[in-house]
């Protein structure tokens, strides 16, 4: 099962790009976390020398990867699935609290975040069961069953709390589109998202009118091409949209906390406190804003070393980048970051198995939702979302995991070819 | 389309973060001053600022340590607001309000709480301070006074406020700055530099070392002593002698025109403008508007400069050659010309040559001569263009470039004034009208500065330089090119004679011959000039100002002076009086005349200035 037997062809773009992120994330990390007692490189208890090791035990993890023939991915979907579903629902039991989140267990000093595997897992499985022949996404049934592997690691990692991972999957939708799943869940999707935004950015009051006048518009536009137009549906549609501003704000009001509502207000910049919720964001803007052109320069970033930003090794390492490195930089550290998820798109779309594409597609959407949250975040443009950077944030489990998801990914694409 | 709206979506993305980042990074500049205020602090090293010396070496200013409790408002944590106002001896109401403005001024920079507080208090002080975060003491250097005496000279240094912090980017809040006389002229060179450590803190504000290992650091480089011109012992006498008397003495060298003595009345301590007690002695000064100590009547103070203005009256008449020193003129107890009332004169001999007419003030006198010199020309307007453009190689009519920073013109009219007053050319106007001008009462105005500016090129035969009241700088060899200029006049030097001659007759024989001081050849000229102030409205005449001008002694002259005593009545009862006492002073160290000295220490004119206070008639000159 080991050792394939059929030559494989690995594309060295993707780890290209692969490497180039990895590297310029451990450089970042070094930066983020240098202090007084930063001497020795071999210093273990030293972040970067950590982020090192991770790094270094990454290539014996790619190189297993690798090794593994391809079927054992495709046979063994399930079987990982379920696996993964277990090692979150252990969490509730054996979970070492970190910072308030009992998202790891806890070997000694060695501790292991299960849901950073989670996202491979449940790809593998989403993947094996879209390219089931049995499996169409235009019915109802398979729909929901499609859905419920997306779901099940969710609802495990929300109450851990950790409301970011579990956001992460709501980025499988596209492969499920890919695939064949209707637009108009897309569409349903994005409706309720901006209106969610909008009915916190502007008021429930304003929104409504807004929806009654825009549905008076458009039932008076068909009404001119399509004398059937009904009111009644149109009527629905817009009772429903108010429906769902109302339950916005009142979920907005009374279901979620105070920290959660700040957050978002801190977005829509309907709340400026610098000084407290707003502080993290506040010092990430500061941070990327005062690296102009070039930056600042390599371990010269005063926000970086006087440890302004928090989390800064970990999900703001970004703001590291803008300060040190400036514009140049960062839209350096962008377009590696689209180059490389175009480019598993690219790889996802020449895949002969509807498996392998699925999968890719899977791997491009969990990279670009974390890409866009992340950057979102330290920039500014999205609310205070805890998910980290691939690549470039501090952390094995998190390393590990966006490897092991790329990898296996490569690993397909390297006998695609031969496959089937 | 299925292939490619995740493409499309990745790619507006990128634009999305692309653009942002450019907003960010490179368009709005606003994050670089917010990530220097998080993270850079700048640490000033206040130097020590300059001594003040006298003339002969004595030390009237130096510094004393004070000790400031500031606040940096961003890093205040809740805290015993009680126990710390009663450790600061301030009102909790007055607390709230210095951390408003504190506030208000910026979060991150540092303001005063309290300001100058003494070593004793800094002692206890600095004890307790570690339990109020964000406060803390900031050491300065503030004036010690060693004199009581001169406060006008030296002007005072109080904390910047907001506009001075606008327009010059070298002061801080809670930094200090001289207000006034030297202080303020010699800020630059008393002060220093302060010198500046960035300091790299973290989010804590604990500092993480020096920002870029130093380089933009300054050393502080200390304040330059300067010695003043003015002599101690005479500065510190003449103000003796005004005590109870409004007014002014100025005494310069003739030959090099340091001010000797820069005396005005009322005054203060310069002490008083010090420590915590400041504010309140200062709202005290300066809301005290009927004996004004703030107002340097020596340099603010214009007024008719009376007889003394005779002798250039007689200058110009001599370089004019409308006159010589022998013709005699005639005086039937005042001047009569077309009005209907003449200008009067008091009784004297007569008729008199110019020598006689300055040792007997004769009005009639100068105005025929004051008159010859305007009608000498065409038009009235020439012929006063022509008397002014000679007043003002005297110095008068403009400000004279010392180096203090009070003054004023005075008043010289000019042609246009007098246009402008006689709506000419609807009206015309002649020399008569402006007859006043030959015996200093009329529209000229001097200040006491003045005075003695032109006292002190009659001594010097036609020259003078500029008043100045710097000696030196410590280390630097020069002063300002402008005080070692020599400055013409436009009367020649073989005129003077015959000026001098006639105010050595002044004290030998004239209006002053009682003040003689044995030993001292002293030329003078006493001025009595009328005044008046608004009483509801109206005008009343008050007692006249006393004015004395003089310099001796005669020959090489060492001191010129001019003496103006307000509401004082004829010009030797208290300027004579008091100008002699100080020449004898400076060139002989020690009084003679005690009689003299004990009337003008005991005497007080203060019942005089209550009366137009007192809202009750009175009588004047008496």
């Amino acid at each position: 099962m080991l050792a394939s037997r059929n030559p494989i062809k690995l594309d060295w773009i993707t780890i290209f790009l692969y490497i180039a992120l990895v590297s310029i994330g451990w450089v970042n990390i070094y930066s983020a976390s240098f202090n007084d007692a930063s001497t020795s490189f071999f210093d273990f208890s030293q972040v970067y020398t950590k982020q090192m090791m991770f790094i270094c035990l990454s290539v014996v993890l790619i190189i297993f990867i690798l090794a593994v023939d391809t079927k054992f991915y495709e046979r063994f979907s399930s079987i990982i699935y379920i696996l993964s579903l277990l090692s979150l629902i252990g969490l509730f039991f054996f979970g070492k609290n970190i910072n308030g989140a009992t998202s790891w267990y806890g070997i000694g000093s060695f501790t292991f975040q299960p849901s950073e595997f989670a996202k491979a897992a449940t790809a593998l499985a989403l993947a094996k069961y879209v390219s089931d022949i049995q499996t169409n996404l235009k019915e109802f049934n398979h729909q929901i069953k499609a859905l419920i592997i997306i779901i099940l690691p969710a609802l495990f990692v929300i109450p851990q709390p950790d409301p970011g991972s579990a956001l992460v999957y709501v980025a499988l939708i596209f492969p499920l589109y890919r695939e064949g799943l209707h637009f108009i869940y897309l569409l349903l999707g994005f409706i309720v998202a901006a209106l969610f935004v909008v009915t916190l950015a502007f008021g429930i009051a304003w929104i409504a009118v807004g929806i009654i006048l825009i549905a008076i518009l458009l039932y008076f536009i068909n009404k001119k091409k399509n004398k059937r137009t009904s009111l009644f549906k149109y009527s629905i549609i817009t009772i429903a949209c108010i429906g769902f501003s109302f339950s916005v704000n009142f979920i907005f009001e009374n279901v979620l906390e105070q920290r959660h509502r700040d957050r978002f207000n801190i977005v829509l910049g309907k709340e400026v406190d610098n000084a407290n919720i707003g502080y993290n964001t506040n010092q990430s803007e500061i941070a990327i804003g005062s690296g102009g052109w070039t930056g600042k320069g390599w371990l010269q970033g005063t926000q970086t070393m006087g440890k302004f930003v928090p989390e800064q090794d970990t999900d703001y390492i970004f703001s590291t980048v803008g300060e040190e490195w400036g514009f140049l930089g960062s839209i350096l550290v962008v377009f590696l970051f689209l180059a490389l998820i175009i480019r598993v798109l690219v790889l996802a779309e020449r895949q002969k198995s509807q498996y392998s594409r699925v999968y890719g597609y899977s791997v491009a959407s969990i990279l670009f939702i974390h890409f866009f949250i992340n950057i979102g975040m330290v920039t500014g443009l999205l609310p205070t979302i805890g998910i980290p950077l691939p690549f470039f944030s501090y952390g094995g489990s998190g390393l590990w995991g966006f490897t092991i998801l790329l990898f296996i990914f490569i690993r397909f694409d390297a006998t695609n070819y031969i496959n089937r | 389309m299925r292939k490619f709206l995740l493409l499309f979506i990745v790619l507006i993305t990128g634009l999305l973060f692309t653009s942002r980042l450019f907003y960010l990074q490179v368009y709005d500049t606003s994050a670089q001053i917010s990530s220097d205020n998080n993270a850079i602090k700048k640490k000033f090293d206040y130097p020590q600022r300059g001594f003040i010396f006298d003339r002969n070496g004595k030390l009237l200013v130096s510094n004393q340590p004070s000790y400031d409790v500031m606040v940096i408002p961003k890093n205040v944590e809740p805290l015993d607001t009680l126990e710390f106002c009663k450790l600061l001896k301030i009102t909790k109401s007055d607390f709230d309000e210095i951390l408003r403005k504190a506030r208000r001024y910026s979060p991150r920079l540092p303001s005063v709480v309290v300001p100058q507080f003494t070593k004793e208090e800094y002692a206890y002080l600095s004890e307790k301070m570690h339990k109020y975060k964000g406060f803390y003491i900031q050491k300065r250097a503030l004036r010690n006074y060693r004199v009581s005496h001169s406060a006008n000279v030296f002007g005072y240094i109080a904390e910047v406020n907001n506009q001075i912090i606008k327009k010059n980017s070298y002061y801080q809040m809670g930094d200090l700055i001289g207000k006034a006389g030297v202080e303020q002229e010699y800020e630059e060179i008393l002060r220093g530099t302060k010198g500046v450590n960035y300091i790299q803190t973290d989010r804590f504000n604990r500092v993480i070392g020096s920002y870029k290992e130093g380089i933009y650091d300054t050393l502080p480089v200390n304040g330059k002593d300067i010695t003043l011109t003015i002599d101690e012992r005479l500065q510190k006498y003449g103000e003796e002698l005004l005590i109870n008397k409004r007014g002014g003495i100025v005494a310069i060298e003739p030959a090099t025109g340091e001010i000797l003595a820069l005396v005005t009345a009322s005054n203060y301590d310069p002490g008083l403008l010090v420590g915590r007690e400041r504010s309140k002695n200062f709202t005290k000064l300066w809301y005290d508007t009927i004996s004004r100590p703030l107002f340097d009547r020596v340099l603010q103070g214009e007024y008719p400069p009376g007889s003394p203005f005779k002798t250039l009256t007689a200058l110009i008449g001599l370089q004019e050659g409308v006159i010589d020193t022998n013709e005699q003129i005639s005086c039937h107890g005042g001047y009569h010309y077309g009005g209907k009332k003449p200008l009067g004169c008091h009784h004297h001999k007569s008729p008199l040559n110019m020598i006689g007419g300055i040792a007997n003030s004769c009005n009639a006198y100068f105005c025929t001569v004051y008159r010859r010199s305007i009608e000498k020309y065409p038009t009235p307007q020439e012929g006063i263009d022509n008397w002014r453009k000679h007043l003002e190689s005297f110095g008068l009519g403009n400000y004279m470039g010392y180096d203090l920073p009070a003054g004023k013109k005075g008043l010289i009219p000019t042609s246009n004034f007098y246009n402008r007053w006689y709506q000419y050319p609807k009206y015309k106007w002649y020399a008569t009208a402006t007859i006043s001008n030959a015996i200093g009462q009329g529209e000229v105005l001097l200040t006491p500065m003045q005075m003695v500016n032109f006292t002190a090129a009659i001594a010097n035969r036609g020259w003078y330089y500029k008043p100045h009241i710097l000696k030196n700088i410590k280390d630097i060899d020069t002063i300002n090119k402008k005080y070692t200029t020599r400055y013409n006049t436009t009367i020649d030097s073989k005129h003077f004679g015959p000026i001098v001659q006639g105010m050595y007759d002044v004290y030998n024989k004239g209006t002053a011959a009682y003040i003689q001081i044995p030993g001292i050849e002293i030329c003078g000229k006493t001025g009595t000039a009328e005044n008046f102030t608004k009483i509801d409205g109206k005008r009343v005449q008050l007692t006249d100002h006393s004015i004395f001008v003089a310099f001796a002694p005669k020959d090489n002259p060492k001191i010129a002076i001019a003496v103006f005593v307000e509401n004082g009545y004829w010009g030797s009862r208290w300027a004579g009086r008091i100008a002699g006492l100080m020449i004898e002073k400076y060139l002989k160290g020690e009084i003679t005349r005690k009689d003299m000295e004990d009337f003008v220490l005991n005497g007080s004119l203060e019942e005089e200035y209550a009366k137009p206070y007192s809202g009750e008639t009175f009588n004047i000159n008496n």
